[in-house]
Order: structure tokens, then sequence, then C-alpha cells
């Protein structure tokens, strides 16, 4: 399988590890990953907050790149999937508005907890686990942009999403129910609001701690940065690691958890070092 | 929100016809509450959401312009989603928020808006987002420098902040994007 693969800013920063990740992991699928040659920032959130045109400009320069090679968009990034499908909302609506004379691109934008859920990769998946994550109570948390506006993202179930969960189960871990899957962290406030940004991950890393959760995961690089280094500001928490989930799923698919990998995490990820550290190597299939 | 009244005389119908054109239609809010209800920051609001809609439907501009709840704003989406009128509150804020920047009115929270245009200002330099650079302009521009002092040093030493920048070829197609066409705002 060829897929556009979009990594974005984040995944060439502080969220390099989630790149890394994310690569491996297809590459053990035998998916091939063509990064778009030459992208752009998406603008993020800075830029449609505060400019429409640029906030819409930015992406649409990335669509059109991807359009030249046609295949489905891979995104890791909540974020720059939100943007991406806006741009294309717009460009399929109206790509005249955009000085754009024709937009035909029959490709998709595909988030990637999405297209890891898909049963055919679950499967593969599920098939080439040989560590597995020994029944972690684990809280999925998805955020806000690969859901919200669902009039953007097409979210099928953006209230109460299942893709992280079943992920997590294939692996072996276990998904807990809790409150704040789909709760804001704040994140495009969290630089020049931290106080905002120390309430809202305090309340979301203890309903994942009420919940029985010792870990969280998530598809988001900016609720993975924020949700973990918030956490010393806050009383009462600050042990909450917070998994991407490439990074748990190629720790279970290889049977290995790098120090490197470990060393990339702000709360010491000590939980899943626990499970890779026991001494019998068990290849268990999940219940 | 104060208590003052609002006067007809304060509508602005230029603000009205630009949420027409970009299909915010504020007027269909019957003030349900839902919106507010589910706002993950509206606790740090001076207007809270469902005031602002209605304030923006009785077009006063000015007051939403110099409130703290259009930068505070994350853009979560979670009103918009949650609308039973389907209205793009999320949109509208986008709305305020340019127009406070484009007509030069002093932001209530003064570092949101600098946080904004320093990673506007990597992207437009770079075509990309280059955190270190943003950061650095963002602590400079608002005098914040030793907030997350610790937190970045300790991102700087996992190798989470490139000490370069990466830049793209296509500099100049970033450049005409940032010059924008002029086609959306006639202020």
């Amino acid at each position: 399988m060829k897929l556009s693969y979009y990594p974005g800013c984040s995944l060439e920063g502080t969220a390099l590890d989630y790149d890394r990740s994310v690569r491996d992991v297809c590459r053990a699928l035998d998916i091939d990953l063509l990064e778009i040659p030459d992208w752009n920032c998406c603008g993020a959130s800075s830029a449609h907050m505060t400019d429409h045109e640029i906030g819409m400009r930015l992406p649409i320069r990335n669509l059109l790149l991807a359009a030249e090679i046609g295949c489905d968009i891979l995104v890791p990034c909540a974020a720059c999937y939100q943007r991406l499908k806006a741009a294309d909302k717009a460009l399929r609506t109206d790509p005249g508005f955009w000085d754009v004379a024709r937009f035909s691109g029959d490709f998709q934008i595909v988030h990637i907890s999405s297209f890891l859920a898909r049963p055919e990769i679950l499967a593969a998946i599920e098939a080439r686990v040989i560590r597995n994550l020994a029944d972690l109570p684990i809280a999925c948390y998805y955020g806000c942009l690969s859901l919200r506006n669902p009039r953007v993202t097409d979210a099928p179930r953006w209230e109460m999403p299942t893709t992280l969960e079943s992920i997590v189960a294939a692996i072996g871990a276990r998904p807990v129910a809790w409150s704040h899957r789909t709760e804001c962290c704040s994140g495009s406030l969290t630089m020049a609001r931290p106080d905002i940004s120390e309430k809202l991950v305090g309340d979301i890393v203890r309903a994942a701690k009420r919940a029985g959760a010792t870990a969280m995961v998530t598809d988001c690089p900016m609720c993975q940065a924020n949700v973990e280094s918030r956490q010393p500001a806050v009383e009462g928490v600050g042990d909450m690691p917070v998994f991407f989930v490439t990074e748990l799923i190629e720790a279970a698919m290889s049977g290995t958890y790098p120090s490197k990998q470990q060393r990339a995490h702000l709360v010491p990820p000590g939980v899943l070092t626990g499970i890779f550290s026991a001494s019998t190597m068990k290849k268990e299939g999940p219940a | 929100m104060d208590n003052t009244c609002i006067s007809p005389d304060e509508r602005s119908e230029k603000f009205l016809r630009k949420l027409k054109d970009r299909n915010i239609d504020v007027q269909a809010c019957y003030q349900c509450g839902r919106c507010s209800s589910g706002c993950p920051v509206g606790d740090f609001f001076d207007i809270n959401v469902m005031e602002a809609v209605r304030l923006a439907a009785y077009g006063q501009e000015e007051k939403l312009l110099n409130s703290h709840t259009i930068w505070l704003c994350a853009a979560c989406e979670t009103c918009a989603t949650r609308c039973p009128n389907e209205i793009e509150i999320a949109g509208l804020m986008d709305v305020l928020r340019e127009l406070a920047l484009r007509r030069g009115i002093a932001p209530a929270e003064p570092r949101i808006p600098l946080f904004h245009q320093a990673m506007l200002g990597s992207i437009r330099s770079w075509g990309r987002a280059w955190e270190i650079g943003m950061i650095g302009n963002y602590k400079i521009r608002s005098g914040d420098l030793m907030g997350d002092m610790r937190l970045g040093l300790s991102m700087f030493m996992k190798g989470k902040l490139k000490l370069l920048p990466h830049s793209i070829k296509a500099k100049s197609e970033v450049k005409e994007i940032f010059a924008g066409k002029g086609k959306e705002y006639d202020r």
C-alpha cells in the first residue's frame, strides 16, 4: 500500500519520536510512505485564528502538492489533519475563490488512528505483536482537532470515538472508560497562558487517574507535549506518562522499548518500561 | 458581562455582512446554552460564549473586539460541534480576532496574539514552524523571558527542539501566501 505522508512541523521538533514511530510502524506493515515534497506548515491554530486567508492558503499549497502524487494522505498530527480537511472542503466547494483552476483530487485525508483502526490494518498489527502490553490500564485521549468540528473532520463518532481503544486493545492494553477523552487541553494557549493549561491538564489527568489508568495514549502531538509538560506544576498529578499510539504499537510489535524512546518523555514512562523489562517474554494473543 | 445597555446605534452592519459572507449564522441562536456549558475555558471568559453569539447577532462589534473572550478561546470547536443550529461559533471567534488585529485594537490578552504572530513569523521566514526561533521571538516580544525556562531546557536536552530551522525550497510561494491576494478583506 502506498500513502502520501504529511508529517507536519511538530513531528520535526517536539514530536520527533512520533514521526520515527509512525515511519517504523508503517514499514513493519508494508505501507510505503511518500513524504509530500517540500511541504509547508499547515498554519496550525495560529494562522486560522488570526488570518483566514493565510490559514487557508497554507494548507491549500500542501493539497495541491499531494494532488500531483494522487495517493491518500496520512496525517499523524490532529491539528494538521483538521487544517488540511478545512482546506480540502473549501477547495471542493469553490476552487476559483482560492485561485485554483480545478481541484478534482479523489484522494482522502486520513488521520493516523482512523487508519490504524481499519479492520485489515488492525488484524495485521495484532498478528505481529510479539509482546502484549500486559493489561496496562490506559486512558485513550483524543483531544479536539481530529474530531471537531465534524462538519470539517468527517469524524464518524466525534463525541464517542473508539479508534484508539480498538488499537490499544489489539496490542493487549486495557482501555479504561473515562470522562475526558475528547476534552481540550488548551494546547494553543499553553505558552501565553500556562495557568489555563495547568487547570485543564490537571482536570484531564485526575479524571484518567479516577478511572484507574496509569498511562494515557494519544494521537495528537500538541496534547502529548502539553499534558506531559504541564503536570509538574499541578498538585496531585505529575506521574502520568502520555504515549503516542504508534509508540505503543512499535513496542508491542518489536518486543522492546528502547531507552532512546524512554528518554523522549518528560514524565518517566516507568509503567511501560516495567512491562518490557519483566524477565519472561510472553506471547499471548489478546483475550 | 457588564450591564450597560446596548443600542442599535452601535450596530455594525459591516460586521454582520462579514459573518454572512463566512456562513456564520449568529441569528439562528436561540440561547440554549450548550456552547457555554461545554466550553473548556469558559471559566476564564469575561463574556460567555452564548452572550458572545447574541452580541454578534446584535452587531455589537466593539464590545466583542475589546473582550478577553476572543483571545482566550482555544479554538477547540466544542461549541460549534454541539450547537443544535450548527452555528460556526469557533469561526465567529476567528473573525473577531482577525478584525481586532486588522483594526489595531489593543488586545485584552496581549500575550496571546504575540504568540500567534511569533508562530506566523516563523512560518513566513522558513515555510515551516521552527520552535526555538518562534519561542525566542515570543519571549522577546512578550517580555516573558523566564516563564517555562526549565521546561524549554529539558525539551532541548531531550533533542526535542531543533537548533537550526529547516527551510523549504519554495519560499517565494510562502511569501506570496503571506502577501495575501486581498480577496477577503476590505479593511
